[in-house]
């Protein structure tokens, strides 16, 4: 009967199909996240700390929390990761939460609405999402005030932060027809048209960076799960020998 | 307890005042279970094992959760990032709750193809379809309290179906949210109900549950009464004492259990989505529709039925039929043979057709929908209800092979 189940269910429900629709989406690649790499981390948390803590918190997560984890000590931490002030004007504790120093209020006067706070944005998006998100930034004339689009979040409020970096880069267009005989043009590539301070390879590593920063700073004590998970596997394992055992021992007398 | 053997130390004294031995023999080292017991029958002890890590990690997270519609969010990731093994507990609980659901269904279908909700088991399966109920309750409320954006729109989409009922739906949405949007009333009432009023429902029914089946006697993969055939002391010869044999046997599948468990909690606790959706962890906002709210899988099969009918009101009450006509389901089936092992085809191929049906729905019911997927969801929907009418039916003169006397 199991074995009906499984024909029927795997002839059954690959036909209706995953949703084809939502935009098209440029770039579209996947990144490959290391968690065992802390010096790529640490890159992104520069760069993270530099261009997005401006505007974006990640008030779930602490300075010093960051620092414990990938290796960086207190010191370090509070010369080349925090940038921000408290209330009183003095510089921000590294036992404190990640706040921005922008008020809701401004934020919301520059960008129509306040910036989401980073530190599960790796979660809520995805890895692939951001890496390709921060990536997608193109020159659009028709945007009042930004200048720029961005290939995976249509009219995204954010300005193109890293474009000193990056420097400016145009879409090339191509049209298709989808299933519907409907025709559109979809973004297939870029060309850089104003380069800035990194190459092509250099801006890609950079972003891969800040996304494992970020996926780092979504689940900071990933590492720790995996390894404590390892543990108590192991030791099921084994207790699954000897219960097992007890088990074959009892039932001896079970006919 | 004067006749016990054990009257004089701790234990007889204890005896001697409180049914301490006497409760023990009845439950555990005397309580005679059927010998043949198979895979399927691990999963109500594996239950009773959810059920105690639900309520010892609920304790550990209230301890630290803040049930506020301005703290909750930020509360339960000051759980994961700055409580000692906050994470633990909580991805533990997390992945807890579809783990409870995962086993208890498996432990209906388990009543389904032995039948053991038929007589004399009647009240045994109607506590447990009360305890099914109080759990779909206990998760809905739980999922609402992290705050996040799946937590809410979640509750809203639900609540709002209550909206359907004729006359009084307005007047009762707003009484369950004590607002006129879910908000900060809603989330506290519903964390009141969640770790305080639902548990000790929940824990009183799976008493009952208990009493009721060690009343009876379980029942077995044959369907046959083993209390029909005792030996001269008047133990049944198909049986074993519950303690050490079941003990030992359920150790050995709580300890499967608990790797598959460990999987889970440390190396996918999102389940891809599935067990924590990603749109959860960006905080509830009122102003905000996702752009695909889905239930959590546990409640997909039912939220598809909702959707397949396009009238409200008769989506909703086909909603809860589809639970309610579980609840009769030992008056629905006439049959007198137990075990799927001796009952007629025309009963296995329905059986194969509600299983095809409920997974069915529970994947339809996660997606956006669509046409070709309403029309899916419209002719598993016909599935379901059509094995409890195709049951009455068969039920009454069915064919069935001879039922042996003794089990195998």
């Amino acid at each position: 009967m199991g074995r009906i189940l499984i024909v029927v269910a795997s002839l059954l429900l690959p036909s209706l199909g995953w949703g084809a629709g939502g935009g098209q989406i440029f770039p579209n690649d996947e990144v490959h996240i290391d968690w065992d790499d802390k010096a790529a981390m640490q890159r992104g948390a520069r760069t993270f700390v530099n261009y997005c803590l401006s505007c974006h918190s990640a008030a779930y997560s602490r300075f010093n929390r960051v620092g414990e984890d990938l290796g960086i000590p207190d010191e370090l931490v509070r010369e080349n990761l925090i940038f921000t002030t408290d209330v009183n004007g003095d510089k921000t504790k590294v036992g404190e939460l990640m706040k921005t120093t922008m008020t809701p209020e401004y934020a919301e006067q520059a960008f129509g609405t306040v910036p989401p706070d980073l530190s599960l944005i790796a979660r809520s998006r995805g890895v692939d999402w951001l890496y390709n998100y921060l990536r997608g930034f193109y020159v659009d004339d028709t945007r009042v005030g930004l200048g720029v689009n961005n290939g995976v979040f249509q009219n995204v409020g954010m300005p193109h932060v890293l474009a000193e970096l990056q420097g400016l880069q145009q879409p090339r267009y191509k049209s298709v027809t989808d299933s519907h005989g409907n025709e559109s043009e979809v973004i297939v590539g870029f060309e850089i048209i104003k380069p800035g301070s990194m190459t092509k390879s250099e801006y890609d590593q950079t972003i891969h960076d800040l996304v494992a920063f970020l996926d780092y700073l979504a689940e900071p004590y990933k590492q720790t799960r995996k390894n404590v998970g390892t543990g108590v596997i192991i030791f099921l394992f084994v207790f699954l020998i000897l219960a097992y055992l007890l088990k074959k021992e009892y039932w001896k007398d079970v006919h | 307890m004067s006749e016990n053997k054990n009257s004089s130390g701790l234990l007889g004294w204890i005896d001697a005042r409180f049914p301490l031995t006497k409760m023990f023999e009845e439950h555990l080292s005397k309580y005679y279970a059927p010998k043949n017991f198979n895979f399927w029958y691990f999963f109500g002890s594996l239950a009773l094992l959810v059920l105690v890590l639900q309520i010892v990690t609920g304790i550990f997270l209230t301890m630290h959760y803040k049930p506020d519609g301005d703290l909750a969010f930020s509360s339960v990731e000051y759980i994961m990032r700055d409580v000692d093994w906050g994470w633990l507990i909580r991805y533990l609980h997390s992945t807890g709750s579809s783990a409870f659901f995962i086993v208890v269904y498996l432990h209906m279908f388990r009543a389904l193809i032995y039948g053991s909700y038929q007589k004399p088991r009647e009240l045994i399966w109607l506590f447990g379809m009360f305890i099914f109920l109080a759990l779909m309750a206990e998760a809905f409320m739980g999922y609402l309290l992290p705050w996040g954006q799946m937590s809410y729109w979640g509750a809203q989409v639900i609540i709002s179906l209550f909206g359907a009922v004729p006359v009084v739906g307005d007047e009762l949405t707003l009484w369950i949210r004590g607002d006129f949007v879910v908000s900060d009333a809603t989330l506290n009432r519903f964390f009141a109900l969640h770790v305080v009023a639902v548990p000790i429902v929940l824990l009183a029914l799976v008493v009952m549950h208990i009493i009721a089946l060690h009343e009876v006697g379980s029942n077995n993969p044959d369907g046959i009464e083993i209390k029909k055939n005792k030996d001269a002391n008047g133990i049944p010869l198909d049986g074993i004492p519950f303690h050490p044999y079941y003990s030992v046997k359920d150790l050995v599948g709580v300890v499967v259990f608990l790797i598959l468990f460990s999987v889970v909690v440390f190396f996918m606790p999102e389940m891809g989505g599935y067990f924590l959706e990603h749109a959860n962890f960006v905080p509830a906002n009122q102003f905000k529709t996702p752009e695909h709210i889905a239930p959590v899988w546990y409640f997909t099969p039912f939220y598809a039925i909702l959707r397949a009918i396009p009238d409200k009101l008769t989506g909703v009450i086909a909603m809860f039929a589809a639970i309610a006509v579980l609840f009769v389901l030992p008056w629905i089936d006439r049959g007198k043979v137990k075990s799927v092992r001796y009952r007629s085809t025309s009963f296995k191929l329905l059986l194969v057709m509600l299983v095809v049906s409920f997974l069915g729905l529970g994947y339809l019911g996660a997606l956006p929908a669509t046409e070709t997927r309403t029309l899916f969801a419209r002719v598993f929907s016909l599935g379901y209800f059509g094995f409890f009418l195709g049951l009455w039916w068969i039920s009454k003169n069915e064919v069935t092979k001879p039922v042996p006397e003794r089990v195998r």
